[in-house]
């Protein structure tokens, strides 16, 4: 099922944890930590980013720390989806974890900063409103999509659990 | 076909006979290791709210090494909530601002060749070393393996990484793994396993070892990993009491594996990595001259004993220039116990080092070192990632302690070996 359509906004390749969520900051509550998410190299994105907007970015993002708030960072300023050509591993785990879906896909240098653009995590598509043009997205595994869908690890835990 | 390390302990912790790259499985956990940081504060409403406690509080070892000691209110509840926690669920192994987790974690006998170990910290591939599969989780993952005693894992294939030859004087691991994030990038690990070999890796003590699987976490991949051999028995025995089974534990001669690199250590010359990434490593010869204005020896990944005496080597008898501030933090309260009773701290702090606690500290801007605007610092750290230190505007070079120690000298990038005994004048 396609998601809503957001604006993408685009980072290059390695993009890191410090980055996302400053250690300066780490010791505050997620909503003070990203206020500060990518300052460093992009000090308008917390600011400005709305509701179900995209993260679009080259290799290797999330690299770095294990700090789970880069991920929480992302959610809280509502990023519905993070579309990469590849990530750092402990972040793509943390963003699956807290039901923020990690794409893996060749094309993102097509995607525009500012382009419109939506996703189907399920049939691994993304669809590009600006430039009418659709890409393919590595499948997600079964057990990721499980989680996945049922919104992050907590909730499918509990389901498992309960 | 035959196994690789890695697989070998993946398939034990899953209880299958055999895995094969790209598998996705569920694993027993060994060992779960967290930190006052990623730990305690983050687990417990997860914890709460899935109405569970922890699957085996045998298996649990929690340090308090990011925020110690406590400098502010906010350290000092993180603290507290972490030591109540801990005496809430009955949690025998807790190591209370002792030392950083990854160094703590083998002193004080918690790891083992074979062991399968999820560590609630991004340089937990450190346990590599001991030839354990060792990989770093967030807070959430490190939840479902507290209240579940499991975790899934993507099988992963191994690069193998092969260096011959013999490291020359002035040069250690830390060159190695930086030449290595300059060779093969912070993604060329792809979230496989790394595994070193070869003559020089043999010839390594353990906490050599445990800096090249701790940079493993720099390379992108998801654990590094070297085979235990005599070097690792030893060390185990001596930590635990008893002899580990180290013969289970290495990689099959007919194994498969994605790439295999081979290095010659014999003309290895001391790097640096300028801003802001180890990646950007190169000859120290490139930066010579560039000046700084704090030196920092420390972290989980340059401040162990051995580390602290490449230091001192470069240090003896001389004094740092009086415009720059050298910072040490020795990564254990053991290793800080033991380099005083042998005399290397006694070393370093004739020659005007300011002794830092045993912890993350400075590395993350978790603790006191931080850089103000403009800053420049030379770190045997392992990332130099733009305001990781402190301000965006800082700038951190990354080099080994020997490296670091020369600089704290000078004032400025120096070739370390300049400094040491038997190099020209």
């Amino acid at each position: 099922m396609m998601h809503k359509a957001g604006r993408a906004w685009v980072f290059g390749d390695n993009v890191d944890t410090d980055q996302l969520a400053p250690g300066i900051y780490i010791k505050l509550p997620i909503d003070e930590i990203s206020k500060h998410c990518l300052e460093a190299i992009a000090p308008e994105f917390a600011g400005s980013v709305s509701r179900g907007d995209f993260v679009v970015a080259g290799e290797n993002f999330g690299m770095g720390s294990s700090r789970e708030q880069a991920a929480e960072a992302l959610l809280d300023l509502g990023i519905s989806a993070i579309i990469a050509q590849s990530f750092g591993g402990i972040f793509y785990r943390n963003a699956l974890n807290f039901g923020l879906i990690p794409l893996i896909c060749a094309d993102v240098s097509k995607i525009g900063d500012g382009d419109q653009i939506c996703i189907d995590p399920e049939a691994g598509e993304i669809r590009n409103l600006t430039k009418d043009e659709t890409y393919a997205c590595e499948a997600m595994p079964e057990h990721l999509l499980q989680i996945a869908r049922a919104g992050g690890l907590l909730p499918y835990l509990e389901n498992r659990l309960g | 076909m035959g196994q690789t390390l890695a697989e070998k302990i993946i398939a034990r912790a899953a209880g299958c006979d055999k895995v094969g790259p790209g598998d996705i499985v569920t694993c027993a956990v060994d060992l779960a290791m967290m930190h006052d940081s990623g730990g305690p504060r983050r687990v417990k409403p997860l914890l709460e709210k899935l109405g569970v406690k922890v699957w085996d509080r045998e298996k649990i070892v929690v340090v308090s090494d990011h925020f110690v000691p406590a400098f502010d209110l906010q350290s000092a509840e993180i603290l507290n909530l972490t030591r109540e926690w801990v005496a809430e669920q009955g949690i025998p192994n807790f190591y209370d601002m002792q030392g950083i987790c990854h160094v703590v974690l083998p002193e004080r006998g918690h790891l083992k060749p074979g062991m399968f170990v999820a560590g609630g910290d991004s340089h937990s591939p450190t346990g590599g070393a001991f030839g354990c599969f060792m990989f770093g989780v967030g807070a959430t993952d490190m939840a479902g393996i507290l209240a579940t005693g499991e975790t899934w894992i993507k099988v992963p294939e191994t690069i193998r990484i092969d260096w011959s030859g013999e490291i020359p004087r002035g040069v250690c691991a830390k060159d190695i793994m930086l030449t290595l994030c300059a060779t093969l990038g912070l993604g060329g690990g792809d979230y496989q396993v790394v595994e070193y070999s070869g003559e020089v890796i043999s010839s390594l003590g353990m906490q050599e070892r445990m800096t090249l699987c701790n940079m493993a976490a720099e390379l992108g991949a998801q654990t590094g990993l070297i085979a235990a051999d005599q070097t690792t028995a030893a060390y185990v025995e001596k930590v635990t009491g008893e002899k580990p089974d180290c013969q289970s534990w290495q990689g099959d001669l007919d194994a498969t594996y994605r790439d295999i690199f081979s290095f010659d250590a014999n003309d290895l010359e001391p790097q640096v990595a300028p801003p802001h990434s180890p990646a950007n490593a190169a000859d120290v010869g490139e930066h010579v001259g560039t000046g700084i204005n704090q030196a920092y020896i420390g972290a989980c990944t340059g401040a162990k004993l051995t580390d602290l005496k490449m230091a001192a080597e470069v240090l003896k008898n001389r004094r740092i220039a009086s415009n720059i501030r050298l910072l040490v933090a020795p990564a254990s309260v053991r290793e800080m116990t033991q380099a005083t009773q042998d005399g290397t701290l006694g070393i370093l702090l004739e020659a005007g080092a300011l002794l830092m606690p045993s912890g993350c500290g400075a590395c993350a801007s978790y603790g006191a070192g931080v850089l103000g605007d403009g800053d420049v610092c030379i770190a045997s750290t392992s990332r130099n990632f733009q305001g990781r230190m402190g301000s965006k505007s800082s700038r951190v070079y990354l080099g080994s302690p020997y490296t670091v120690a020369a600089a704290a000298i000078a004032g400025e990038i120096r070739d370390p070996r300049e400094f040491l005994e038997g190099f020209g004048s």
